[in-house]
């Protein structure tokens, strides 16, 4: 039975979602809202299905083969599994970020931060203040700005992980995934990353996963603890970060951000 | 500190010995042997090539490249004995471009569609069936290539003289349009697709899958993916893959021995019913040369050699400066 667009709340939302790759079931029953404008935190232990929750959001989980899913995920109240839903409109609305930086190789800076535009075919004519808005946005505008055609590849990885921002900025998602996008970067790098973070959540609506449980006390608003007792992973909890951090409901979570297990 | 003191007194550059482990020696000097043995024969077959041919070439010198004569004086011994090779060597190379032009598109086709379109259930059986066609001899495909696309060649070849007769190439003298080049590069394109789609699926396989991730997470469709990064990552491998067909072209015999009417007159048209390779008149004066003459004959598979060199050296020129495109 199809569920009633609910206007009241925006941002997105997950009602029971499942997921499966062919006969494991990986994620079990996911519940959970992310309001506009917010950063949500993902944690829990690896193995405990954040990439795959992860790459529900988006509809990038279908790309591999034997990938199943059940439940909704909506966004502004809309399904994005709905049948009419076109994947390719989905991932514009909801961008991602990877756990490793990757820049198109054979691009410049500046052709990394339009690609997006390119490859969705959108029609913008003002190209030179995309680039620079983004990368401004993105924090990498004063390192670069002298050196936009230059390979994308010749950056710093921390700068790297700042231009795959900025390409995915370019496309004006409202919703942006994080995928572990500090794992491979110095702790400069990481700060750096983090405010640009809390900047973009001034506009849209922010979702990281990490290991990292100063980064995600630093930067989140909500944080959600998953967990896997060797079945399908699972939601312990959600809450405002600092209640996660200080004073969470389940006494598995209190455990897992003190790193007594995990 | 400051970077004025660290810099008043800059030393100079000192070697940087490498000292190999003992199982690095040992290890080194096998690849090393086995690398130079490959050279050494490279360099012998040269050597006799070059040795049995001195004689040709001086007797005829660059006529042997350019001239339209092949007369051994066996029957008629008052015309005086000549050799060349001039429109072998230009039928070689419009005969190998033809067979690319039609190969390459196609291998890069074949090679997408099975890597990226094709249904996931059939999708092993493929690459099965496909990795087993490259291994098999192109001869087999030349047969069937023979078979196939003398008739269906006569057809397309009638229609590009009716619609572009006006360029040049596709000029006739006589409407006979079989036998031709062109019809001998369809075949010996078939030939070389299978090696060169196997190459190409094999390169493109190895595209890094966040990388086409990163596309679809940007809004793109699965053409866009593989516009914007299949194909750049692809580029220097394919580009291999097709020089490897060039190289099996460039020799191949049979096809063009076959299908070709073998003629010593230099000519632009495609579609007409002569011409020959470099490879063919090897194969069909071998067997009834004159002592000079299978010496011309070998000065013939010098040439070849040198060609096929000159075109891999090109083929890793290009690779290079691709490759060294996207480090800038
Ligand atoms: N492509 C895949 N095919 C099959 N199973 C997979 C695939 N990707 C993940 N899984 C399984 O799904 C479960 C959840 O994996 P997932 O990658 O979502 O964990 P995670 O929480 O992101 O872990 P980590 O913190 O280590 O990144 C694991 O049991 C994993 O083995
Ligand atoms: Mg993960």
């Amino acid at each position: 039975m199809a569920v009633e667009p609910e206007q009241s709340f925006l941002g997105l939302e997950t009602r029971g979602a499942h997921a499966w790759f062919s006969a494991h079931h990986a994620l079990a029953n996911v519940s959970l809202k992310f309001p506009e404008r917010t950063v949500t935190g993902l944690i829990g232990p690896s193995g405990c299905g954040k990439s795959t929750f992860i790459r529900l959001l988006n509809r990038m989980h279908e790309f591999i083969p034997g990938a199943a899913m059940a439940g909704q995920v909506l966004l502004n109240g809309k399904d994005i599994y709905a049948p009419e839903e076109d994947p390719a409109m989905v991932r514009l609305k909801i961008g991602m970020v990877f756990q490793k930086p990757n820049p198109f190789p054979a691009m410049t800076i500046r052709e990394n931060v339009l690609a997006g535009i390119k490859l969705a075919h959108l029609q913008r004519d003002d190209h030179d203040s995309i680039v620079e808005s983004c990368l401004t946005r993105a924090g990498l505008w004063k390192e670069v700005k002298d050196r936009l055609d230059a390979s994308g590849g010749s950056l710093s990885g921390g700068q790297q992980q700042r231009l795959c921002i900025a390409r995915s900025l370019a496309v004006e998602p409202e919703v942006l995934l994080m995928d572990e996008p500090c794992s491979a970067l110095d702790p400069a790098s990481t700060l750096r990353i983090e405010e640009t973070i809390k900047e973009l959540a001034r506009k849209i609506t922010v979702i990281i996963v990490t290991h990292n449980m100063q980064q995600a006390s630093r930067v989140s608003d909500y944080c959600a603890f998953f967990l896997t007792d060797g079945g399908p992973g699972y939601l312990v909890e959600a809450d405002d970060t600092r209640k996660i951090f200080t004073n969470p409901k389940d006494p598995r979570t209190a455990d897992y951000v003190q790193g007594k297990f995990g | 500190m400051r970077v004025s003191d660290v810099l008043m007194e800059v030393p100079e550059k000192r070697e940087m010995h490498v000292t190999y482990s003992r199982a690095d020696r040992i290890f080194r000097r096998i690849v090393t042997a086995g690398a130079l043995t490959s050279l050494i024969i490279l360099g012998l077959i040269a050597l006799f090539l070059v040795l049995r041919s001195a004689e040709v070439f001086r007797t005829f010198g660059v006529t042997y490249i350019t001239g339209t004569e092949w007369n051994n004086a066996a029957f008629d011994p008052t015309i005086p004995v000549e050799f060349s090779i001039g429109p072998m060597l230009v039928g070689t190379i419009v005969v190998s471009l033809i067979a690319m032009v039609v190969a390459v598109p196609l291998s890069i086709g074949g090679a997408l569609f099975i890597e990226f379109y094709a249904p996931r259930s059939i999708y092993k059986t493929l690459v099965s069936l496909l990795d087993l066609a490259a291994a098999i001899p192109s001869l087999v495909f030349g047969l069937w290539g023979i078979q196939v696309f003398t008739n269906i060649g006569i057809r397309w070849s009638n229609f590009l003289n009716d619609w572009f007769g006006w360029i040049p190439i596709f000029s006739v003298e006589f409407e006979n349009f079989g036998r031709s080049p062109f019809i001998a590069g369809i075949v010996l394109g078939s030939m070389v697709v299978p090696i060169t789609t196997s190459v190409a699926r094999e390169v493109y396989s190895r595209t890094p899958r966040d990388l086409i991730d990163t596309c679809y997470a940007l809004g793109s469709s699965k053409w866009g993916a593989i516009r914007a990064v299949v194909l750049p990552f692809g580029k220097s491998g394919v580009i291999g893959g097709a020089m490897l067909g060039l190289g099996r072209a460039l020799g191949e015999t049979v096809a063009v021995f076959l299908v070709l009417n073998l003629s010593f007159r230099y000519t632009y048209r495609i579609l007409d019913s002569e011409g020959g390779n470099v490879a063919s008149i090897i194969a069909s004066k071998f067997g009834e040369a004159t002592d000079f003459e299978i010496q011309a004959l070998i000065a013939a598979g010098l040439v070849l050699f040198v060609l096929t060199l000159m075109v891999n050296m090109a083929a890793s020129a290009i690779v290079q400066r691709s490759a060294g495109k996207v480090n800038r």
